[in-house]
């Protein structure tokens, strides 16, 4: 049995924080769920895969084909009655958030829960977006956990809450609250759960229209002041000490906050205020917190979310005390933040030395070689990518071509020996800027996607190439598998995991279907063969795409059977 | 209550260094420790730099800043160096000495630095340093994939933590796929030997 629906009440984990969201779920009673895969969220979907499977688990579960679908499966779930929850990495919300901000407006009816996870520092990201914009901006509250306790505690209260305010609820972590383990404590599981729901129409409701969005809008505000009075009493947002100095934090930087305090054993000076509450904030707790303290030291990762709010708050009931953090220089908004940092700050505006340990000099230390990721070895995309420039060199192309590229292993094309990954943007991405690159120039253009991000968001962009006539060789490196997530599997795969039957969408079929009229397959292994076909489509200048299909080697070794 | 400990286990995606970490956290944890245990995911199956670490005492925080960690086990000794900024004088240092080159020195863009004369440097200026081949040592083990088990043994061996090896020796028979426990088991001893020794 998988060991996150093992009935342990009071029993501890030592459970990362995506897997402490998946558990607080299961003890909400989830019944449905939808993910498309992305880093640091990923955890959260593979594990509610594996528990689909088990008929204990009483969940349906899919990977969608992408965070807008997902987000769309979990919404109506929701509609009918069911408890739902969608995750996604933080790029993955602009994604969805079409469905997101409308969806505030219509609301919920089960409880639904968003997890977006955002990844500061970019450890395996294009940006590092802060997403809590997104809870202000649809009018959504939102909880931050510091660790794997609160992920657990706050995903269950997530779907009170949602159910409460018929609104969506995000669980917003970062790259360090959700790849990080620590001691759960178990509640109960279940024993009945509603797993059918019942969609009931409710004219005024469920259709936006503009009458009704009027009216929703109206409905939403009302809800998010409700709201923000549960923030002021939540057990999320929590004040330790009476100093004068105010510490206000909130998820990860709290950990820091936290041992800060305790290793400069500052606890009487400080008043900290812990917000796990984040959106709306809790406006009366924030004054009175203001009111106690003579400075506030504002410790957030990313962007000044809650000192802005703060500062504006001070503002209204003219309190003039330092607010400090930012603006003041004592945090940047780049980067995830180092505890170093954070107790540097801290120290600085009590007026404490930090001695740290004695550090030995290191400075004979020589430059040490860069140990970059790469393709694995064997990696069939590096065939690809070998036949693709030796057909461009025999044609004389090869100074002068683009190669948009894509997100997926693939990226790392950028990288020496190989170089072939010119221009990115976002998921999908390589399709549409191709378009826009044989518009504006007469270089040749060669793209790259991959099999699952072609699903994700390529389709729609490779039809408006066929219908616009644009003029590129777009290469689908189709390894039958998400493999740079973890070998989640998409609509088009070939090799399955275990006991995954679903019918199969060829992408060949797709392109055809897409109207695109020269499609070739190649087994990029066959190096020979390869090149000729590209040098033959390549040598014509119309669109073509050429799916390079051999499966990804780690996992073909894991379930294809070994050799 | 303990002191606050911060290990920072280093390698190269692949060595196992999560499993590692992960055993020993949970073993603290069934010790009735506070714990904390972060981990790197992501490009680690892509031959990339894996760090993770386990957080003793109370901290929450799941990062090291430089010159704050206490104990270092790493399993590659390029990534020993890379990461000696993290450490302090009193560091206890357990590394691997056997290098995996990474593909920028294959392709010869640069140098591989001689793991020979850097482990004597690292020894002159840590004074808890263990340096040995943990690869040879699990070959003798039985498969060369448990280097982090037999460096996991030296780090109890060297007694910084207040857990026993019984209980790591435990879980470990609990935790990893029967048809690799005995193995485990015995690169366990022969890491924990190598230290106590």
């Amino acid at each position: 049995m998988h060991p996150l629906i093992t009935d342990n009440p009071g029993k501890k984990m030592l459970l990362l924080g995506n897997e402490a969201i998946v558990r607080g779920a299961l003890e909400a009673g989830l019944a449905v769920a939808a993910a498309y895969p992305g880093t640091p969220s990923s955890e959260i979907g593979n594990n509610l895969f594996q528990l689909a499977g088990e008929p204990e688990a009483r969940l349906y579960f899919e990977f969608s084909t992408n965070e807008k679908v997902a987000m769309e499966v979990a919404a109506a779930a929701s509609a009918a009655g069911l408890r739902s929850l969608t995750c996604m990495k933080h790029v993955g919300m602009n994604v969805a958030s079409d469905v997101l901000i409308t969806l505030a407006y219509i609301g919920t009816k089960g409880g639904m829960v968003i997890v977006t996870a955002d990844d500061p520092s970019m450890h395996s990201s294009q940006n590092e977006q802060d997403n809590r914009y997104y809870a202000r901006l649809a009018n959504l509250p939102m909880l931050e956990p510091a660790g794997p306790q609160e992920a657990r505690d706050m995903t269950k209260a997530a779907f009170e809450l949602s159910e409460e305010l018929e609104l969506p609820v995000i669980i917003r972590t970062t790259t360090r609250t959700s790849h990080v383990r620590g001691p759960v404590e178990l509640g109960p599981l279940p024993v009945t759960k509603q797993t059918l729901g019942e969609f009931e129409r409710t004219p005024g409701r469920w259709v936006p229209v503009p009458g009704v969005a009027r009216v929703r809008h109206k409905v939403l505000l009302e809800q998010v002041e409700k709201a923000q009075k549960k923030a002021e009493s939540s057990v999320f947002n929590r004040i330790g000490g009476s100093g004068k100095t105010g510490i206000l934090a909130s998820g990860v930087a709290a950990c820091y906050v936290h041992d800060t305090i305790m290793e400069l054993g500052c606890e009487e000076r400080v008043s900290f205020l812990r917000l796990g509450f984040t959106y709306p904030q809790p406006r009366e707790l924030l004054i009175e917190f203001l009111k106690s303290v003579d400075k506030v030291l504002v410790v957030e990762e990313l962007e000044p979310f809650q000192e802005d709010t703060l500062k504006v708050l001070a503002n209204e009931v003219k309190i003039n005390i330092p607010i400090l953090g930012k603006a003041s220089g004592h945090f940047s908004r780049l980067y995830e933040f180092d505890p170093a940092m954070v107790k540097k700050a801290i120290a600085d505006i009590l007026g404490l030395e930090t001695k740290g340990p004695k550090v030995p000099d290191l400075s004979r230390l020589p430059e040490l070689p860069m140990r970059p990721p790469s393709l694995c070895q064997g990696c069939p995309h590096r065939e690809t990518y070998n036949a693709v420039k030796g057909a461009l060199d025999l044609l004389g192309y090869t100074p002068r071509t683009i190669y948009p590229t894509d997100i997926g292993c693939y990226t790392l094309g950028l990288l020496p020996p190989i170089q072939m990954a010119d221009y990115l943007l976002c998921m999908g991405s390589s399709v549409g800027t191709s378009a826009g690159f044989s518009v504006a120039t007469d270089q040749k253009i060669v793209s790259f996607i991959g099999d699952s991000t072609f699903f994700h968001s390529g389709i729609s962009s490779l039809v408006n190439a066929v219908h616009n006539e644009h003029n590129f060789c777009l290469v689908v490196l189709d390894n039958s598998t998400t493999a740079m997530t973890g070998h989640q599997p998409n609509p088009g795969i070939k090799l399955s995991p275990p006991g995954y039957e679903k019918p199969r969408v060829p992408i060949e079929d797709v392109v055809k279907a897409c109207g695109v009229k020269v499609v070739r397959k190649v087994n990029p292994y066959k190096k020979e063969a390869t090149i000729e076909v590209f040098k033959e489509v390549l040598a014509e200048d119309r669109l073509s795409v050429v799916i390079a299909e051999a499966p990804c080697i780690l996992y073909y070794k894991r379930v294809g059977g070994k050799g | 209550m303990m002191a606050f400990q911060r290990i920072l286990f280093t390698g190269v995606g692949g060595q196992g260094t999560l499993l590692a970490s992960r055993l020993l956290g949970e073993t603290m944890m069934e010790e009735g420790f506070p714990v904390r245990v972060s981990e790197v995911h992501g490009m680690a199956q892509r031959g990339g730099v894996v760090e993770s670490t386990v957080m003793l005492g109370g901290l929450e925080g799941p990062i090291i800043s430089n010159g704050e960690a206490d104990i270092l086990v790493s399993f590659e000794p390029l990534e020993t160096l890379r990461a000696l900024p993290k450490c302090h004088e009193g560091t206890w240092i357990i590394s691997n000495i056997i290098p995996i080159q990474p593909f920028t020195v294959r392709l010869g863009q640069s140098g591989y630095p001689d793991p020979g004369k850097w482990i004597a440097f690292i020894k002159q200026l840590f004074k808890n340093t263990v340096a040995f081949n943990a690869e040879s040592l699990a070959r003798q083990a039985g498969t060369t994939r448990a280097v982090n088990i037999v460096l996991l043994g030296a780090l109890i061996g060297c007694g910084a933590i207040p857990v026993s090896p019984e209980h790591l020796k435990r879980n470990i028979k609990e935790k990893i796929k029967p048809k690799f426990v005995d193995a485990n088991l015995k690169a366990f001893e022969l890491g924990l030997a190598q230290v106590t020794k």
